[in-house]
């Protein structure tokens, strides 16, 4: 019975403080998730409060997006063409930056590193909208950005203005046309054409943008954790005969795998949601070529009144997020080797071997030369 | 003990507090102070809409508050989503029909006494299901801006001014230059579809939607023919973000916009221009007109308050300073006369108002609309056969959709 006393006061205690927390992300996060999965499946217009003046119409607001065609499908798959080529344009290029960065500011012999530290982190605490102001104006069609590009003779295009894709204007080299072989089949009302048109060259300056942006902030993360790669280590493998570049891949870079899965994972998630930049350059203009999910379901909810659609393009949106993480994860699973690491093993066990027989034929002066080399 | 369900009961209170401050207007208070919600395009419209407001206020004894909205299609949907619409408000033409078709407006037009005052066109805009459901607040037509200064250096004098397409692309070309070009219009429906309708086509004909007439090929066709020539640019090309834009900016020496080039007298004060009707096309004389209606929620508890106040701007005399004030045209047909006689720099667009045609709106129509500005993007290598043919089928299912 004491025991019970004790402990029942406690539990009320731990309720009560939890309180406010569980009541805030309950009011303004559950509940709202709840309520959207429900106007996902409904036939809400948007008129006073969605439980009660609106009716559940099953799958249909999926379905528009997904399988019946129609402009909502094609400018679903537009959106998720556009975003694909802007994440796989994102991702490698801002965590590959970061860890650059990361590694250079991180040098003991480099002066000045707060200096620098600071300066490769300003990006990324500049509100995005300023900075997307300012890469509107470096990139207009006389802009600086030609201005620089012309003293080398070559005339810029007119950055985001310009609708046509990378990958279309490739595939123009090869001969392949909207005509050809990929005009027909496709996915989600694109053709297998318009699937690779890739990133046009307005979407390319949103994708430098963001790299600029967030590199920064990666950088910090990546210095965080190089900082508790312990000089032994280091020494260890330069005692070894690793060269910097073999010590940096074979030794530091997996010592920062954990932070190397946050910094992808964060980089998916905010590459798949943006907005901000999308809605400031022209909601997707130009010709729909920087539309992304984010932006149509705001359009589909906000000007067309269709909210149904426009959360349901959201919970798409999710469901794309977990999948591309899931992956992201089986990737970069723990693994004690890998196919390269087995081989790896492999001829060193068998150089060792070889050694141990010279050393045996060649008598005791030469022994554990191999070893060392 | 007792403190600690002191401090629980101050939590609550002050929780209770806090809520109730930001609920606040959805009580029964609502016929003290009527809100309006506009989408400025400038100062200068903001003080003439509070100063006729306010002198509504002083003739009713109905305090008004005149709000202006950073994003009218935001805070309207999160007004009427959370039950807590203003009162009075833009409601703009491209969104009428789908605010209508979802039930949103309430239909007082023809409460109005000076609802015969309106030019017809704008009431059978602002009339679905057969009632004429809100005022059309005032309107604007496409015409075509010439800079002057441009015009005489290129030795043309009032007898080149474009009256059809053939004369258009001589002035056009006269009128290029390695500096500027000769003429710019935004790359759009809302823009391009005049040259389809002069050259006789249309969107919707009765109930059926003739998007892909040969009519429509043409007048496309034609602004082909202009971009191809050189002597048309659109605005992002030649890094402006307007029409006006490019016009002030010397940019271009011709443009397609409405009376609110007005507004490009502040940032482009030196440049001189007039306008003129649009040129007649093979189908005749054809031009956009712009509308907004001053829309009431439906079910509104104030709409008698609130449609007192929507005669008295809507009444001529209002209209005319509203006109003087930031350049917009009157839709009564009365008062637009008056201030045509009195302003001759606007008569072409008053002129326009005869034969103009408003853009297609039906609810869904903007989402396909958009569709068609994103596939003219790339202009000078699209199709416009297949271009038009979507087109067609797209508004279709829209159209099926609507009804």
């Amino acid at each position: 019975m004491v025991r019970n006393n004790i402990r029942g006061g406690e539990a009320r205690a731990g309720w009560l403080f939890t309180a406010p927390a569980v009541i805030i992300i309950g009011v303004f996060l559950v509940l709202p998730i709840f309520l959207a999965v429900f106007v996902s499946f409904s036939d809400w217009n948007g008129r006073g409060s969605p439980l009660g003046n609106a009716e559940l119409i099953g799958t249909d607001n999926y379905a528009a997006v997904l399988t019946e065609e129609g402009l909502s499908q094609r400018d679903f798959g537009t959106a998720i063409r556009n975003n694909l080529y802007y994440v796989l344009g994102v991702v490698p290029l801002q965590t590959a930056l970061a860890l650059f960065l990361a590694v250079q500011v991180n040098r003991r012999i480099l002066k000045g590193r707060g200096f620098f530290r600071t300066a490769f982190y300003f990006p990324s605490v500049t509100s995005s909208i300023a900075i997307t102001t300012i890469f509107i104006f470096l990139f207009a069609g006389s802009g600086a950005v030609n201005g620089i590009i012309s003293w080398f003779g070559v005339d810029g295009p007119n950055w985001f203005a310009d609708p046509s894709g990378v990958g279309h204007k490739i595939l123009g080299v090869f001969g392949v046309g909207a005509a050809g072989p990929l005009a027909d089949g496709g996915m989600l009302g694109l053709s297998w054409y318009d699937w690779l048109s890739g990133p046009s060259v307005a979407m390319c300056v949103l994708i430098i943008l963001a790299v600029f942006t967030t590199s920064g902030t990666f950088m910090l993360l990546f210095l965080a954790a190089l900082q508790n790669v312990s000089q032994e280590v280091q020494e260890a493998a330069a005692i070894d005969g690793a060269g910097p570049f073999r010590t940096f891949f074979s030794v530091t870079l997996p010592l920062l795998k954990p932070t190397l899965f946050t910094v992808l994972t964060l980089g998916l998630i905010g590459t798949w949601q943006v907005f901000d930049q999308v809605y400031l350059a022209g909601g997707g203009d130009p010709g729909k070529t920087t539309l992304t999910p984010a932006y149509l379901a705001y359009q589909a909810s906000f000007e067309n009144l269709d909210w149904g659609e426009g959360t349901a393009i959201s919970f798409l949106l999710f469901l794309i997020i977990v999948t591309f993480t899931l992956i992201q994860r089986w990737v970069l699973r723990d693994r004690d080797a890998g196919r390269s690491g087995l081989r790896r093993e492999k001829r060193a066990v068998q150089r060792l071997r070889a050694d141990a027989e010279a050393a045996k034929l060649g008598g005791n002066a030469d022994a554990g030369r191999g070893i060392v080399r | 003990m007792r403190r600690k369900m002191l401090s629980v009961a101050a939590l609550a209170g002050g929780a209770a507090l806090v809520l109730a401050g930001c609920s606040g207007g959805g009580g029964g208070d609502s016929t003290e102070t009527l809100t309006v919600l506009i989408g400025t395009s400038g100062d200068a419209e903001t003080a003439a809409v509070t100063a006729a407001a306010d002198a509504w206020s002083a003739e009713s004894g109905v305090d008004v508050e005149v709000k202006v909205a950073a994003n009218l299609t935001e805070e309207l949907a999160t007004g009427f989503a959370g039950d807590d619409p203003p009162d009075l408000f833009y409601m703009s033409w491209d969104q009428f029909q789908t605010y209508a078709g979802n039930g949103y407006l309430e239909s007082y037009g023809d409460d109005l006494p000076n609802a015969g005052d309106f030019y017809p066109t704008f009431r059978d805009e602002y009339t679905f299901d057969g009632e004429f459901v809100c005022a059309p607040k005032d309107f604007s037509t496409l015409g075509l801006i010439i800079n002057t200064d441009m015009w005489a250096e290129a030795g043309l004098t009032d007898a080149d001014i474009p009256t059809d397409w053939e004369s258009l692309t001589a002035a056009a070309t006269a009128l290029t230059t390695p500096e500027h070009v000769g003429l710019s219009f935004g790359q759009e429906y809302a823009r391009i579809g005049v040259f389809m309708a002069q050259a006789g086509g249309s969107i919707v004909d009765g109930d059926e939607i003739v998007a892909d007439s040969p009519e429509n090929l043409e007048g496309l066709e034609y602004v082909k023919s202009l971009y191809d020539a050189g002597v048309l640019r659109f605005p992002a090309e030649i890094d402006a973000g307007w029409g006006g834009e490019a016009l002030g900016a010397g940019k271009a020496a011709m443009v397609i916009e409405g009376p609110w080039i007005k507004g490009i007298e502040g940032d482009f004060p030196d440049t001189n221009y007039a306008s003129y009707e649009l040129p007649a096309g093979p189908g005749g004389p054809a031009t956009f007109s712009f509308t907004n209606c001053w829309g009431i929620p439906e079910g509104s508890p104030t709409a008698e308050d609130t449609v007192s106040l929507v005669e008295f701007l809507t009444s001529d005399d209002q209209q005319v300073e509203f006109a003087n004030a930031y350049g917009v045209l009157p839709s009564s047909e009365a008062a637009a006369q008056t201030y045509a006689d009195s302003n001759a720099a606007i008569a072409g667009f008053v002129a326009g108002a005869d034969y103009a045609v408003t853009p297609v709106a039906f609810d869904g129509a903007a989402a396909v609309t958009s569709e068609f500005n994103a596939r003219l993007a790339d202009f000078a290598t699209a199709d416009f056969a297949s271009i038009l043919a979507d087109f067609q089928a797209q508004l279709e299912a829209a159209y099926a959709d609507a009804q």
